[in-house]
C-alpha cells in the first residue's frame, strides 16, 4: 500500500496542533502536552522510517519519496515533495528536536501552554514542509508561513525585550525573503513551471544568474545569518525562550544554509562562481570576526548565538569554496570534503547549539539570570549537569571524538586544496571557539561557588536529565561515526557537484 | 426591441428596493428586523438573477449602452456577498447606538445598485450614472448619524471632493465625446485606434477620466478622502465603504481604460506607474503612525489600491485578472477587518483604537487568531489569500519587463508589514485594557469566522479562484 510518509510528517505535526488547542481550550492541559509529545515522536519515528528507507539505495542520488498532486494550476503549481541526501538528514534533526523541545518545555511553560506547544508543532510541520518542498511556490509557502509561529513564540514567551526582537526578526527575514520571490517569480517565467529541479536545468545568462543569485543571497544570508545582516539573531535568540532558541538555532539557521545548496548553487552556478570570493569572504568575516565578538559577551546566550553565527559560517565557507578547490587541484575530491563538512557542520551545529541553549535554560529556569557572572562553581552544586556543559562546550569548541570535530575538520580539509592561507584562517575558529566557550565554563561552572544562588541549585531532574542525555549521545556517535550521515547525502552531493562544476552559458 | 433580460438582475433590485422603501414606512422601530430580513432576501434574489442569466459570451442591451458578460456577473457575485457581510456585520452595532433604521439598508440596497449598473456598464454615460447613483448614497451613508459631528464633517469633505472628481471625470468625458462623437465604449475604441486617434484632445480627456478613477480607487495625491472619510463615517459605513465600492472602481477602471482606451494603455501605464508607487509609499509608510485602526485601515488601503494599480500596468488579460484577483481579495480581507471592529464595539465603546485590540488573546484565543489571520493576510504572508493576489500583480510587473517595479513594491509591502504585525503584537503580547466580555450575537461570530477561515482556506486552495478571474477575463 502507498503511504504519503512526507505528507505525514508535514501534517500529522499540524493536526496535533490544532489538536492541542483545542485541548488547550477545554482546559485538559495534562492531555495537551502528551498529545504535543506523542505527536512529535511519532513524527519522529515517521522520519527515521523515512531514513531507513533511504539507505537502501546508497547509489542513487536523486529524490525519493516523490509525491506529486496538482495545486495550483493557473501557476503550473504542483504539491509536490521529495527527499534526497541533503534535505533528509535535516528532516531528521528537525523531527529529532522538537520531542526534546516539547520535553524541554513541560512544566517550565506557565503562560498559555497550550499555545506554546501547539506553535511547536506547527512550525515543525512548517520547516519539514520546507525541506521536502520541490515546488518553489510551495517551498514559499512553508518558508514564509513559518514566520508567522515563530514571531508569537518569540513575542509572547520570551523575555524582556521580547517584542523589538521578534519584530526585528519578522521583518528581517521577510525583507529577505520577498527578494527571493521576486527571483522565484522571473524563474517561474521563463521555464513556465514553479518545479525546483526545472529550475536547475533552466539555461540562463550571466547577468540574470548575478541578480538572481544576489536575490537568494539576500534572503539566505539573513537566515543564515551571515555577516553584516546577522544582527537580529543575538536579539532574537536571547529574548526568545528556551525551546524557541534550541528551534532557532538547530533548524531554521539551517535553512539559510540549505536554501544556498539546493537554489543558489544548482540554479546559478556561474554566479556562483564568480561571486564566490564575495561568499568566502563573508564566511571569514563571520569566523573570525564574530567569533571575537563572542568573546567578549556577558549573556550566555547571546555567546552562543555569536557562536552560532561563526559556526554557520563554516557551512557557507564550505559551500563556496568548492570552485577555489577545483580551479586549484584540479580534482573534485577536496571540493567534495568541503561539501561534506558544510552539511555534516550543519547538522552537528544543530545538535550543539541546541544542546547549549538547553544547558542555559536549565540555570535560566532555576535562577532567572542569563549573565554570566551570576553563575560560578556551578559543578559544586550540579555535577551531572556541570558533565553536560562540559561535553557540549569541547563539542562546540570542536574537539575531536564530537560532531563538531567532523564538520569543521572536513571543511578546513577541503580548504587546504584552495589555499594556505584561507585554510589557516578558517581554522582560527578552533583557537577563538575553545577560547570563548571554554572561558564561559571556567567562569560558569569552575571556580568556587558563587553566591547563595548558586549554593542552592539542585542538580538535573530526570526530564532534563533524559533531553540533555539524549542529546550527548547523538554528539559523541556522529563523532565518533559519522558514517551514516555522511554516506546517506554522499551520492547526492556528488551529483550536485557535477552539475554545479557545469557551466550555463 | 430591447432585451431585458441581461439587466434582470438590476431591475429586480430597484424593484426590491422600492418594496422594501415602502414596507419600512410602514414599521414601528421594534420591527426594524423585517427591513433588515427583507434586504437580505432581496440580495438573495438579485444574486438568484444573475446566477440564472449569468451568460459565457458577452451580451450588450440598451443600444449598446449595458453589456452583461461572465466577469460582470462574477463581480456582482462577489459585491453581493461583500454587501450582505456589511449588514450581518453591522446589526448588532446599529442597533446598541439607535441607528437601526431602515435607510442604512436602503441607501446600502442603492449603492450596490450603482456598483452593479458601474460593473455593466458599456457607455461612459451608464457608467457616471451608476457612479453617481453609489456615490450619493454614500454620501448620504456617511452622515448616517446625524448626533456625530466627525461624521458630518466628514460626509461634507467627501461629498465635496467626490463632486470635485465627478466633475472632472465627466468634463474627460465630455472630451472624449467630442474627439469621438460616441459614449459607447467598443465605438470609442474603434475610433480612437483610427490614424489620427490619440490627438491631444483625446489625451487631456484621458488624463481627466484617470484622475477620475483614481479619486475613486483612492490612489495618491487624490487621497486625501479616503482617511478623513474612514475615520469619520460610522464603523458599518466604513466597512462598507471599505469594501463594495472597491469592486465598483476596479470596474471603472476595467472598462474604461482597459476596453475603451486600451489603446492608450502606452499613456496611461505611466500615470498608473506614478500612482501606484505613490499609493504604496505613502499609504505604508503614514499607515505606520496611525493610532486609530479606520485610519489605520485607510491607509493600508491606499496602499493595496498601488498593488491593484499594478495589475492595470502589466496591460495583458493575465495582468488584469491579477487585478480583478486582488481586488477580490481584498474585498474579503476588508469585509473581514472592519468586521472585526464592530464585533469587539459594544454599547458606548468603540473599538476602534489599536489599543483596543491589546490582549485579544487573553480575552478571546479565537477572534484573535481571527484577527491574526487577516492582518498576516494584508501583509501578505502565506499560507492567506493576499499572498496570492500579491504574487499574481508582482508575476504580471515582471512579465511586463518592469523588475525594477516589483522589487520597490516588496520592499514596500516589507514597510506595510510593519503595522500589520503591531496588531498582532497588540493582541498576543500585551495584556488587555479591559477584559468585557464580547457581547456580538451568535450569527455574526459565526459569520466573521466563516470570513477570516475563509481567507486561510482561500489561500491554501487558491486555485479555483483564480482560475475563476482568469477565464472570464
Amino acid at each position: 500500500m502507498y503511504v504519503p510518509l512526507l505528507s505525514i510528517c508535514i501534517w500529522l505535526p499540524i493536526a496535533g496542533a490544532i489538536a492541542v488547542l483545542v485541548l488547550g481550550a477545554q482546559r485538559r492541559m495534562e492531555l495537551a502536552r502528551w498529545v504535543a509529545l506523542g505527536v512529535s515522536v511519532a513524527t519522529f519515528l515517521v522520519a527515521v522510517h523515512l531514513y531507513i528507507g533511504f539507505r537502501w539505495y546508497p547509489e542513487f542520488g536523486g529524490m525519493r519519496f516523490v509525491e506529486r498532486v496538482p495545486w495550483i494550476g493557473a501557476f503550473n503549481a504542483f504539491y509536490e515533495l521529495g527527499v534526497d541526501g541533503i534535505s533528509m538528514p535535516l528532516i531528521l534533526l528537525t523531527a529529532f528536536l522538537t520531542p526534546l523541545v516539547v520535553i524541554a518545555g513541560w512544566e517550565v511553560i506557565k503562560t498559555r501552554p497550550a499555545q506554546y506547544f501547539a506553535a511547536f508543532l506547527l512550525l515543525e510541520g512548517l520547516m519539514i514542509g520546507v525541506f521536502a518542498a520541490l515546488d518553489a511556490l510551495l517551498f514559499y509557502v512553508f518558508w514564509e508561513a513559518m514566520l508567522v509561529p515563530m514571531f508569537i513564540i518569540i513575542g509572547v514567551w520570551g523575555g524582556e525585550r521580547r517584542i523589538y526582537a521578534t519584530v526585528k526578526f519578522f521583518l528581517y527575514t521577510f525583507l529577505g525573503s520577498v527578494l527571493m520571490l521576486v527571483a522565484l517569480i522571473y524563474l517561474y517565467l521563463q521555464s513556465g513551471s514553479y518545479s525546483i529541479l526545472a529550475f536547475h536545468e533552466l539555461p540562463l545568462g550571466m547577468n540574470e544568474q548575478v541578480l538572481i543569485f544576489l536575490a537568494f543571497l539576500i534572503a539566505f544570508a539573513v537566515k543564515v545569518p551571515m555577516w553584516p545582516v546577522h544582527t537580529w539573531l543575538p536579539d532574537a535568540h536571547v529574548e526568545a525562550p528556551t525551546g524557541g532558541s534550541v528551534i532557532l538555532a538547530a533548524v531554521l539557521l539551517k535553512m539559510g544554509g540549505y536554501g544556498f545548496i539546493r537554489f543558489s548553487l544548482p540554479i546559478t552556478p556561474d554566479a556562483s562562481q564568480s561571486l564566490a570570493w564575495l561568499m568566502i569572504g563573508l564566511s571569514l568575516i563571520a569566523i573570525v570576526y564574530i567569533a571575537l565578538v563572542a568573546l567578549v559577551q556577558k549573556d550566555m546566550k547571546k555567546l552562543i548565538a555569536y557562536s552560532s553565527i561563526a559556526h554557520m559560517g563554516f557551512v557557507t565557507l564550505g559551500f563556496f569554496v568548492i570552485f577555489a578547490t577545483i580551479a586549484n587541484s584540479q580534482d573534485e575530491a577536496g571540493a567534495m570534503l568541503a561539501l561534506q563538512g558544510g552539511m555534516v557542520q550543519m547538522i552537528s551545529h544543530g545538535l550543539i547549539s541546541g544542546a547549549l541553549f538547553l544547558c542555559v535554560g536549565v540555570m535560566y529556569d532555576r535562577l532567572h539570570s542569563r549573565e554570566i557572572s551570576a553563575y560560578g562553581g556551578v559543578a559544586n552544586t550540579m555535577p551531572i549537569f556541570a558533565t553536560f556543559v562540559v561535553l557540549f562546550a569541547l563539542a562546540n569548541a570542536g574537539l575531536p571524538g564530537t560532531s563538531g570535530f567532523v564538520g569543521e575538520f572536513f571543511v578546513i580539509l577541503g580548504s587546504f586544496h584552495a589555499s594556505f592561507w584561507l585554510a589557516f584562517t578558517a581554522a582560527t575558529i578552533l583557537v577563538f571557539g575553545a577560547a570563548y566557550t571554554l572561558w564561559m565554563v571556567k567562569r560558569v561552572v569552575f571556580g568556587e561557588v558563587g553566591n547563595d544562588g548558586v549554593a542552592a541549585l539542585k542538580d538535573l531532574d530526570r526530564r532534563e536529565f533524559l533531553v540533555l542525555g539524549v542529546l550527548a549521545v547523538s554528539v559523541l556517535l556522529l563523532g565518533v561515526w559519522p558514517d551514516p550521515l555522511v554516506e546517506a547525502m554522499d551520492e547526492t552531493l556528488r551529483q550536485l557537484l557535477a552539475h554545479v562544476v557545469q557551466s550555463k552559458l | 426591441m430591447i432585451d431585458y433580460y441581461p439587466a434582470a438582475a438590476e431591475i429586480f433590485l430597484a424593484t426590491a428596493i422600492c418594496v422594501v422603501l415602502l414596507v419600512d414606512v410602514f414599521l414601528r422601530d421594534e420591527q426594524r428586523m423585517i427591513t433588515y430580513w427583507l434586504s437580505m432576501l432581496s440580495l438573495v434574489g438579485t444574486a438568484a438573477c444573475t446566477g440564472l442569466f449569468f451568460v459565457d459570451e458577452s451580451v450588450t442591451t440598451f443600444y449598446g449602452s449595458f453589456i452583461a458578460d461572465s466577469a460582470a456577473g462574477v463581480l456582482k457575485l462577489v459585491a453581493y456577498v461583500a454587501v450582505a457581510l456589511v449588514f450581518v456585520y453591522s446589526r448588532e452595532y446599529l442597533a446598541a447606538r439607535k441607528l437601526f433604521k431602515g435607510e442604512f439598508f436602503i441607501l446600502g440596497l442603492f449603492g450596490l445598485l450603482g456598483i452593479m449598473v458601474m460593473i455593466s456598464a458599456h457607455s461612459l454615460l451608464t457608467m457616471y450614472l451608476g457612479l453617481e447613483l453609489l456615490s450619493l448614497a454614500l454620501y448620504a451613508l456617511v452622515a448616517f448619524n446625524r448626533e456625530s459631528a466627525t461624521a458630518a464633517e466628514s460626509a461634507m469633505k467627501y461629498f465635496v471632493l467626490g463632486a470635485i472628481a465627478s466633475g472632472t471625470l465627466l468634463y474627460g468625458i465630455s472630451l472624449l465625446y467630442g474627439v469621438t462623437g460616441t459614449l459607447e465604449i467598443t465605438e470609442l475604441a474603434e475610433r480612437l485606434s483610427g490614424p489620427d486617434g490619440f490627438g491631444i484632445p483625446a489625451l487631456v480627456g484621458l488624463a481627466f477620466i484617470v484622475v477620475g478613477v483614481a479619486f475613486k480607487f483612492g490612489a495618491v495625491p487624490f487621497h486625501m478622502w479616503v482617511p478623513d472619510v474612514y475615520q469619520g463615517a460610522p464603523t458599518p459605513v466604513t466597512l462598507f465603504i471599505g469594501s463594495a465600492p472597491k469592486i465598483a472602481a476596479f470596474a471603472l477602471a476595467w472598462r474604461v481604460l482597459v476596453e475603451g482606451l486600451g489603446d492608450a494603455h502606452s499613456s496611461w501605464q505611466g500615470m498608473l506607474i506614478v500612482l501606484s508607487i505613490l499609493s504604496l509609499a505613502i499609504g505604508n509608510i503614514v499607515a505606520i503612525a496611525q493610532t486609530n485602526l479606520k485610519r489605520m485601515l485607510a491607509y493600508s488601503t491606499i496602499s493595496h489600491v498601488g498593488f491593484i494599480l499594478m495589475g492595470f500596468i502589466g496591460g495583458t488579460d493575465d495582468a488584469l485578472s491579477a487585478a480583478m484577483f486582488y481586488t477580490v481579495s481584498y474585498v474579503i480581507m476588508a469585509a473581514a477587518a472592519f468586521g472585526m471592529i464592530l464585533l469587539l464595539s459594544r454599547e458606548g465603546f468603540e473599538a476602534e483604537r489599536l489599543e483596543d485590540f491589546k490582549g485579544l488573546n487573553a480575552r478571546s484565543p479565537w477572534f484573535a487568531f481571527v484577527m491574526l489571520m487577516i492582518m498576516f493576510s494584508m501583509a501578505g504572508v502565506p499560507p492567506f489569500i493576499g499572498f496570492y493576489a500579491k504574487l499574481l500583480v508582482l508575476g504580471s510587473l515582471i512579465d511586463a519587463g518592469l523588475l525594477w517595479f516589483a522589487v520597490l513594491g516588496v520592499i514596500l509591502a516589507v514597510v506595510g508589514a510593519f503595522y500589520y504585525l503591531r496588531v498582532v503584537w497588540y493582541m498576543y503580547f500585551d495584556d488587555p485594557l479591559d477584559d468585557a466580555p464580547i457581547v456580538a450575537p451568535g450569527s455574526m461570530r459565526v459569520v466573521i469566522s466563516v470570513n477570516g477561515l475563509g481567507l486561510l482556506v482561500l489561500g491554501v486552495f487558491p486555485g479555483y479562484l483564480l482560475e475563476l478571474c482568469m477565464r472570464v477575463l
